[in-house]
C-alpha cells in the first residue's frame, strides 16, 4: 500500500468513526431525555400511591369498615377533585423556584400568576431566541411555544445557548425543548416545527398573548409584525449584526387597525424593504455572542414586563406604557446604549392604518409573497465561461503546465489574488496569494480606466501594484465564488488586462471549491 | 446657539450605525461644518445634508447603499437629535448648529 492508499483508508475510517460517535450522542440525547420524563412520571403517580401506606396499619387492625370504606374513597380521588379551595394559588415548589423575582416589587405574587397564565410564542430559536426562551421559561411563563425550521449546526454553538454538541443535526425546536425542559419542567412547551409562512401565520399565533421575534431575514420580520397587528398581540422585535444590535415593542398596546392609540408595527417604521443587496446575514457579516444574546435577554426581559403589567393594560392601554422606542446596542460604542424616540402609528400604514389593505383573509389565502416583496439576490453569474476556472483545473495549474503559457509550475507563473476581507485571509489561505479586501476593491472609483487617475497619480495603490505586471495571468478567489467574479469585472472596467492581453478570471465557487473538489483539510469556517 | 456662524456655516456632529459606519471610511461619527444655506439660498435641511454627504463626504462608490430616488434609501432610519425624522419634518427639517443626526441602517440577524 502506498501512503496516498493509507491516508485515504485512514480517513475514510475516521469519518466513519465520526459520524457513528454522532449518532450515539444523539440516541444518548434523546434517552436522557425520555428517561427524565419517565422519572417526573413515576415520581407524580408515586406521591398519589404512597399516600395510604401510613394508615396500613389501622387498616389491617379493625377500624370501623364505613370508616374504612370513607377513607379509601377520599383517598382514591385524584387531588384536584376535592372540593376545598386549594390554600395557597401557588405549587410550593413554585414558592422556592420563583423566590427572588417574587420578592421584588415589580414582579409579587400577581405578577408571578400572570406569568403563569400567559403564552408566549418565540419564532425562530437562534441567537436571539435561545436566551430569551431559556429566561422566559426560568422566569416561569405558563405555555412557551417554539417555532422553527432549521436544525443545529456547529457555527450555531458560539451563541445559540440552548443547543449544545451532541445535538447537531437535531432540529432546533426539538433540541431547545430539551434544555428547556431540564431548566423548568413546570413550563408547558409546544413546538412548532418547520419556517412560518403566511398561510399558517394567523392560526400559529392565535392561541399565545404575546410573540417574540427572533427570526433573521426582512421577509419573516414583515410577516410576524403583519400577524400581530391583524391579531392584536404585542410585538418584541429585536435583531444583531456583528457588534450591533437594535430592539423594539411594537403593536403595544395592540390596539385594533384604524385606531390611532395602538403602538407602530414594524410596517409604520419601515414601510418599504431594504434593497436585498443591502441585507447581511450572520454567516455572511458575523455576529458576536454576547451582542446577539445580550438583544435576547433584552427581549425577555421587555416580554416579562409587559406580561407583568396585567391584561388590563394589555387591552385598553390605560396604563399607557412607555412611548414608542428604539433601543440601539452597539458593543464597540461609548455609551453602548441609545434610545431613540420612534414614530406613533403611520396614517398610510398597509396593516394598522385605516388604509390597510393586509386583513387575515389576505394573509391565509397566501396570496402575499413576503419573500417576493423582499426581493431575492439573483446568483451571481456575470462572467463568460473563459473567464472563469474550476477549483481542480487551477490546482493542476499550481501542480503541472501552465495550459494558457506552457510553463512549468511555479508560483510566480501567475497571480493568485484573494479577495476576502483581511481578517478572514488571515484564518487560512492558498499559498502564495495576495490580499486585496473586497472592500478596498468595491470603493476603489470605476473612473480610473480613464486614465486620468494613472497620469495624475492618485490611482489606488492596489491598482497601480497590479499594472505592473502585465505578463502574469491574474487568479481571483474569495470565499464562495461571488466577489470573484465582480473584481474580475472591475478590474478591466480599470483596464488591468491590457486590452484582453493579459488573462483575468475567477475560480469557479470560491475557497468552498476547493475544500470540497482539492484540498479537504482547507478550514471551513 | 441655533444662529449659524459668521461666515455661514454651522457645525454638527453626523454619526452612522448598523454598518452604515463602513460607506464612510469606518468613521462611526463625523464633526461636520455645512453650508447655512443650500444652492437655492434656503436654510440648509435634512435633503441637503444627504446630497452633500453622498457628494463630498462619501468616498465609496456604491452610493445606492445609502441614496435612492435623492432620499436615502428604504431600511435606514434617520434620527433627529434621538427622534426618528418623522417627528420632525422629515426631509424638511431645518438643520441647528449642534444638531445630532445618526442615520441607522435596519438589522436583519438573529
Ligand atoms: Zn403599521
Amino acid at each position: 500500500m502506498g501512503p496516498e492508499t493509507v491516508i485515504n483508508s485512514l480517513r475514510q475510517q475516521i469519518t466513519s468513526c465520526e459520524s457513528q460517535l454522532q449518532d450515539l450522542k444523539r440516541q444518548l440525547a434523546e434517552a436522557e431525555y425520555q428517561s427524565q420524563q419517565q422519572r417526573s412520571n413515576l415520581q407524580s403517580e408515586q406521591s398519589e400511591h404512597c399516600a395510604p401506606y401510613p394508615l396500613a396499619y389501622d387498616f389491617s387492625h379493625g377500624v370501623h369498615d364505613d370508616f374504612r370504606a370513607e377513607i379509601l374513597a377520599a383517598l382514591s380521588q385524584p387531588e384536584e377533585s376535592i372540593p376545598s379551595p386549594k390554600r395557597w394559588p401557588l405549587d410550593p415548589n413554585e414558592y422556592k423556584r420563583y423566590g427572588r423575582q417574587l420578592i421584588m416589587p415589580e414582579i409579587g405574587l400577581q405578577g408571578q400568576l400572570r406569568l403563569k397564565g400567559a403564552s408566549v410564542l418565540i419564532v425562530g430559536v437562534g441567537g436571539l431566541g435561545c436566551p430569551a426562551a431559556a429566561y422566559l421559561v426560568g422566569a416561569g411563563v405558563g405555555t412557551v411555544g417554539l417555532v422553527d425550521g432549521d436544525t443545529v449546526e456547529e457555527s450555531n454553538l458560539h451563541r445559540q445557548i440552548l443547543h449544545s454538541a451532541a445535538r447537531v443535526n437535531m432540529p432546533k425546536v426539538e433540541s431547545a425543548m430539551i434544555a428547556l425542559h431540564s431548566l423548568n419542567p413546570n413550563v408547558d412547551m409546544v413546538p412548532h416545527h418547520g419556517r412560518l409562512t403566511p398561510e399558517t401565520a394567523v392560526s400559529t399565533f392565535q392561541p399565545y398573548d404575546l410573540v417574540l421575534d427572533c427570526t433573521d431575514t426582512p421577509a419573516s420580520r414583515y410577516l410576524v409584525s403583519d400577524t400581530c397587528v391583524l391579531l392584536g398581540k404585542p410585538l418584541v422585535s429585536a435583531s444583531a449584526l456583528r457588534t450591533d444590535g437594535q430592539l423594539m415593542v411594537l403593536n403595544y398596546p395592540p390596539r385594533p387597525p384604524g385606531d390611532t392609540a395602538g403602538g407602530p408595527c414594524y410596517r409604520c417604521v419601515f414601510p418599504k424593504p431594504p434593497p436585498p443587496e443591502s441585507v447581511v446575514s450572520c454567516g455572511d457579516g458575523g455576529i458576536l455572542g454576547p451582542v446577539v444574546g445580550t438583544m435576547g435577554v433584552l427581549q425577555a426581559l421587555e416580554t416579562i414586563k409587559i406580561l407583568t403589567r396585567g391584561p388590563s393594560a394589555l387591552s385598553d392601554g390605560l396604563a399607557s406604557p412607555d412611548p414608542p422606542s428604539l433601543l440601539i446596542f452597539s458593543a464597540y460604542a461609548n455609551p453602548m446604549f441609545r434610545t431613540i424616540r420612534l414614530r406613533t402609528r403611520k396614517p398610510k400604514c398597509a396593516v394598522c392604518s385605516t388604509h390597510a389593505t393586509i386583513t387575515p383573509e389576505v394573509l391565509n389565502s397566501g396570496s402575499l409573497d413576503y419573500v417576493q416583496f423582499c426581493g431575492t439576490i439573483n446568483p451571481i453569474d456575470v462572467l463568460s465561461s473563459n473567464e472563469r476556472i474550476s477549483a481542480e483545473n487551477y490546482a493542476k495549474i499550481r501542480l503541472d503546465v501552465n495550459p494558457f503559457t506552457g510553463l512549468e509550475p511555479s508560483k510566480d507563473s501567475h497571480i493568485l489574488l484573494d479577495v476576502r476581507e483581511k481578517v478572514q485571509f488571515e484564518i487560512c489561505s492558498l499559498e502564495g496569494s495576495v490580499n486585496i479586501p473586497f472592500s478596498t476593491i468595491s470603493s476603489t472609483p470605476a473612473d480610473d480606466c480613464k486614465g486620468t487617475a494613472t497620469e495624475t497619480g492618485l490611482e489606488s495603490g492596489w491598482v497601480s501594484e497590479l499594472r505592473q505586471h502585465t505578463d502574469k495571468p491574474i487568479f481571483v478567489v474569495c470565499r464562495l465564488g461571488n466577489d470573484s467574479q465582480i473584481t474580475v469585472k472591475k478590474m478591466k472596467e480599470l483596464g488591468l488586462d491590457n486590452g484582453g492581453q493579459r488573462w483575468i478570471g475567477d475560480i469557479r465557487g470560491g475557497l468552498r471549491a476547493w475544500r470540497h473538489n482539492v484540498d479537504r483539510d482547507f478550514p471551513d469556517y | 446657539m441655533s444662529e449659524a456662524k459668521n461666515d455661514g456655516t454651522i457645525a454638527i456632529t453626523v454619526e452612522f450605525s448598523g454598518g452604515l459606519e463602513m460607506l464612510f471610511s469606518n468613521e462611526r461619527k463625523l464633526s461636520l461644518t455645512i453650508p447655512g444655506k443650500d444652492e437655492n439660498g434656503a436654510k440648509t435641511n435634512i435633503a441637503f445634508l444627504v446630497r452633500h454627504l453622498c457628494n463630498t463626504v462619501m468616498k465609496d462608490p456604491r452610493k445606492e447603499l445609502f441614496v435612492l430616488d435623492d432620499t436615502v434609501r428604504p431600511g435606514i432610519l434617520v434620527l433627529i437629535n434621538d427622534a426618528d425624522w418623522e417627528l420632525e419634518g422629515e426631509d424638511k427639517y431645518e438643520i441647528e448648529e449642534g444638531d445630532n443626526i445618526l442615520f441607522v441602517s435596519t438589522l436583519h440577524g438573529g
